[in-house]
């Protein structure tokens, strides 16, 4: 076998890893020997780095000196919910800088929860002359002029994709600097700006661009526009509608489901913000090959909604609102077989009391008609352990189930008792359970079961749930694929981290807030765990000015091999080898 | 039964030096402990009935000592409650006062740090991300037709209003738009309301926003109005709104940031928005001691810019 590896040129081995993709396939094979680590590393196209502060750019570009796709994910998911301060740090700019003279020819840049300036985006504009896609992922920190720069310069661009990044707008014309011979582009997604795009440059691009399969625009597009830019783009496989309001007329009806008629390849539809029921029917046509549906933005009461998804025989992911009440449920597992993925959200999330009918019942009928159902998101106000266990045993499939009832601490409504057991028959039967999501009343014992059975989970999310140390000792030392862990507001302290120290270097990252790690055992783990980022973001002021015992307010510890980093602001302190000096 | 903390890998091991076994029993203990406070279980019951439907749950379930049904409304007056609560999950022995006190501030502070004052928030629940959150608020605002207000009126009378967040959306170099939600409350009325100040230009659009919350709870058709999608753009005022022209039996007043009481309408509109911290709709009786705004600093002689 040895002498085999020796005896094939660098050139086939080349031509066979071109085939593998996958990073961990790749990483496995670097590993293997040393000539194929040193083939690997210079035939490898692309890099994912899921946290940015893991290694530091010249690693990355010292070891793939011939990278053309980049993925970097800068602050923890828990950022989403505001529990991350601002300025806590996810700077690209340094990447980009690095990347700007080590690849030349990169094409890629995808970001997820990073802070992007409008320089970094002109800098990427003007150093890479093959660039094709940008996708800023829930992004912040630029303006639609660092867009401009972007729009003017890259000529070969094929993908901008904006998603959910908060842009500061205050105007459109930042389409209009595509040239007029632009015409490469494939997918825009502009769905998160806030103002009003220049029209005419929005029509005379998508009219320009044959190529484009993917168009989500934002809210200011009103209703009546949206027909003319159908028209031009009638090859549009996904499409993000704007406001989908506007005075029932039945000229505008018309010419919006004509348009809706002639785009044949139409799979995904998004956006409908403002929906005026009366001109649903306008997307009839085509819902019989859906396979995608968004209306989470969509307020459609449920007889509307039920009218509309049992003609989406082919639906394959629903994103709603909850308004869609447990009847529109049952209409999508009566009529949707193919349903994967469901995605409930929560009309008003602060009201007092329910504002719909939809209970657990909801989600056990889809369970029971969706066979193929794996992975969830939903939210409501109640749920029984029954209801769990029956979900679960309709669907071993399930990947990812993430259940939000909306009040913390919610037991099972009928039997009174904590929801331990239904979210252990999860992880019991659901053995292929990737990411999970817990809500309602929790002892100890669902992190038993989680522990005991989840063997394949990668992703925990926790808050107001557990007893004691004993419940994140058993997550920490049972689940053997754990990744990402986040807690908020959970009795945990010390022992537990502390007596599974090691494997936190195991996993991408650890946060906990609002527990009751001391700031000693933060400075413990810093001392003794040097591969390790211990982050105590605190903003009540310097750790050291209260006592050791005190519990730290968040603390974020993640695997690094680039050790403390240099860009934190004045409320996050570093755990490391000098702490213990520093701080007394 | 007794559970013996092992190292992960075996490396931690030698740091755990201040472990000690755990067990159950340990913790059986000090929640029996909690829950034999029967005033706490009294706090809890009552706060449970104060809520009206879906919360019944809660007055059998304070017998079991593991269910502890905290609401976020709780938190403030339960302070008490929570501070013990934290104080059992770390069963280690050495836990201070000021760890508990800590504790307890914590779980105030998580309460207090929700958005723009308001009352009864814990920040970041539910986990909805702010994208979406800013997206429903606007929607709540805008009236498209007369099924649409009408579907919007049966929902908005028997629900508090969205919250936003401001401190996510804002970066430090940028200028986003963000949401300016003040409270206003109207005399006579119990529950108050949410209005984001950002989304309007003036005090004519504002006053006609809150007539129409407050003066006529079922929101009628503005046939000029409806035809617009309000979201972002500024709506000609039809007629000049009764709350700032004197002829409601109410008058608009706000808050500002020194805690005096302004009558509304007298300062350029982005002087209002940078002093105004929430709003208040007065009989026009009470109002009476209200002078203009201007002349009630330069009564008070204080220094503020014009």
């Amino acid at each position: 076998m040895l002498r085999m590896a020796r005896s094939l040129p660098e050139e086939v081995l080349e031509h066979v890893f071109s085939f593998i993709h996958s990073d961990k396939d790749r990483n496995a094979i670097s590993m293997v020997c040393k000539s194929w680590y040193e083939i690997e590393r210079w035939c490898r196209r692309r890099i994912f780095v899921g946290n940015c502060y893991a290694v530091n750019p010249s690693m990355v570009i010292r070891r793939f000196p011939e990278v053309r796709s980049v993925e970097l994910k800068g602050k923890p998911h828990f950022a989403d919910f505001n529990l991350v301060p601002d300025g806590w740090g996810g700077y690209v700019y340094p990447w980009i800088a690095a990347m700007a003279n080590a690849y030349p020819w990169l094409e890629e840049i995808s970001l997820k929860r990073m802070v992007v300036t409008d320089e970094t985006l002109e800098l990427i504009a003007k150093s890479f002359k093959n660039f094709k896609v940008l996708v800023l992922s829930s992004c912040e920190g630029f303006s639609t002029d660092g867009l401009a720069a972007i729009a003017a310069n890259c000529r070969n661009l094929r993908q901008l994709d904006l998603r959910e990044s908060e842009v500061d707008d205050p105007s459109g014309h930042w389409l209009s600097h595509f040239p007029d011979s632009f015409t490469s582009l494939v997918s825009l997604n502009i769905s998160c700006l806030g103002s009003e795009v220049n029209f005419s440059a929005l029509e005379h691009l998508v009219g320009r661009c044959p190529n484009l399969r993917t168009l989500r625009l934002n809210r200011a597009v009103p209703l009546d526009r949206l027909a003319n830019i159908l028209r031009r783009a009638p090859q549009l496989v996904e499409l993000g509608a704007g406001t989908y309001s506007a005075e029932l007329r039945p000229d505008v009806f018309s010419s919006i489901a004509g348009a809706f008629s002639g785009c044949k390849e139409l799979k995904s539809l998004s956006g409908f913000w403002d929906v005026v029921p009366g001109y649903l029917p306008a997307i009839y046509p085509i819902c019989s090959s859906l396979t995608s549906l968004n209306l989470s933005y969509a307020t459609i009461q449920s007889p509307d909604l039920v009218k509309l998804v049992s003609q989406c025989q082919s639906l394959q992911r629903l994103w709603v609102l909850d308004y869609i009440e447990d009847i529109g449920l049952e209409a999508l597992a009566a009529f949707c077989k193919d349903l994967q993925e469901l995605r409930v959200f929560p009309s008003e999330p602060f009201a007092l009391e329910p504002n719909v009918s939809l209970t657990e019942q909801g989600l056990v009928s889809v369970s029971e008609g969706c066979l193929k159902l794996h992975s969830v998101l939903y939210f409501c106000r109640q749920m029984t352990n029954d209801a769990l266990v029956t979900i679960a045993r309709n669907c071993p499939k399930m990947t990812r189930f993430r259940l939000c009832i909306i009040e913390p601490r919610t037991s099972d409504y009928i039997t009174l008792q904590p929801l331990d057991d239904g979210f252990g028959a999860i992880v019991e039967h659901c053995k292929d359970l990737r990411r999970l999501s817990l809500s309602g009343l929790l002892t100890d014992r669902v992190f038993e079961y989680i522990g005991t059975h989840a063997k394949k989970l990668e992703m925990l999310s926790v808050a107001f749930a557990g007893d004691s140390d004993l419940g994140l000792h058993h997550v920490l030392y049972g689940c053997e694929n754990l990744r990402k862990l986040e807690i908020r507001d959970c009795p945990f302290g010390d022992k537990a981290l502390l007596a599974n120290a090691a494997k936190l270097e195991t996993m991408r990252s650890l946060w906990m807030s609002s527990c009751s790690v001391s700031f000693g055992a933060c400075k413990l783990l810093g001392q003794k765990m040097p591969r390790l980022n211990i982050e105590v973001i605190d903003e009540r002021g310097p750790p050291d000015s209260r006592p050791e015992s005190c519990p730290v307010e968040k603390l974020y510890i993640y695997r690094t091999l680039a050790g403390p980093r240099f860009d934190m602001p004045g409320f996050v302190w570093t755990m490391d080898e000098d702490s213990a000096l520093r701080f007394s | 039964m007794q559970l013996v903390f092992v190292g992960g890998g075996g490396a931690a091991a030698a740091t755990t030096a201040s472990m000690s076994t755990l067990s159950r029993e340990d913790n059986a203990a000090m929640s029996s402990e909690d829950s034999s406070s029967p005033d706490e279980a009294e706090l809890e019951l009552g706060l449970g009935l104060s809520l009206g439907g879906g919360f019944k749950n809660q007055q059998v379930a304070v017998k079991n000592q593991y269910a502890r049904i905290l609401t976020a409304k709780d938190l403030p007056s339960g302070v008490s409650a929570s501070s013990s609560f934290s104080s059992t999950s770390s069963s280690s022995s050495t836990l201070s006062r000021a760890n508990a006190m800590a504790g307890t501030k914590r779980s105030a502070d998580s309460v207090s740090a929700a958005p723009n004052g308001a009352s009864s928030q814990v920040v970041g629940w539910p986990p909805i991300r702010a994208y979406r959150m800013n997206s429903m608020v606007n929607q709540a605002k805008s009236v498209a037709t007369e099924e649409y207000s009408s579907i919007i009126g049966k929902n908005e009378s028997k629900t508090a209003v969205l919250e936003k967040t401001n401190n996510g959306s804002n970066i430090n170099n940028s200028k986003v738009r963000t949401s300016l939600f003040v409270k206003v409350n109207m005399d006579g009325i119990a529950i108050g309301r949410k209005v984001d100040l950002n989304a309007h230009g003036c005090y004519e659009t504002l006053a006609q926003t809150l007539e129409d919350m407050f003066l006529r709870p079922t929101p009628t058709v503005n046939s000029i109005r409806s035809s617009a999608p309000q979201h972002n753009l500024m709506v000609e005022a039809t007629r000049c709104p009764q709350l700032l022209d004197g002829s409601s039996e109410f008058v608009l007043t706000y808050e500002d940031k020194d805690g005096d009481w302004m009558l509304v309408g007298d300062v350029p509109w982005g002087m209002f928005l940078s002093s105004v911290k929430r709003l208040r709709i007065m009989r026009r009786s009470e109002a009476n001691g209200l002078a203009p705004s201007l002349q009630e600093r330069n009564g008070r002689q204080r220094n503020k810019p014009i």
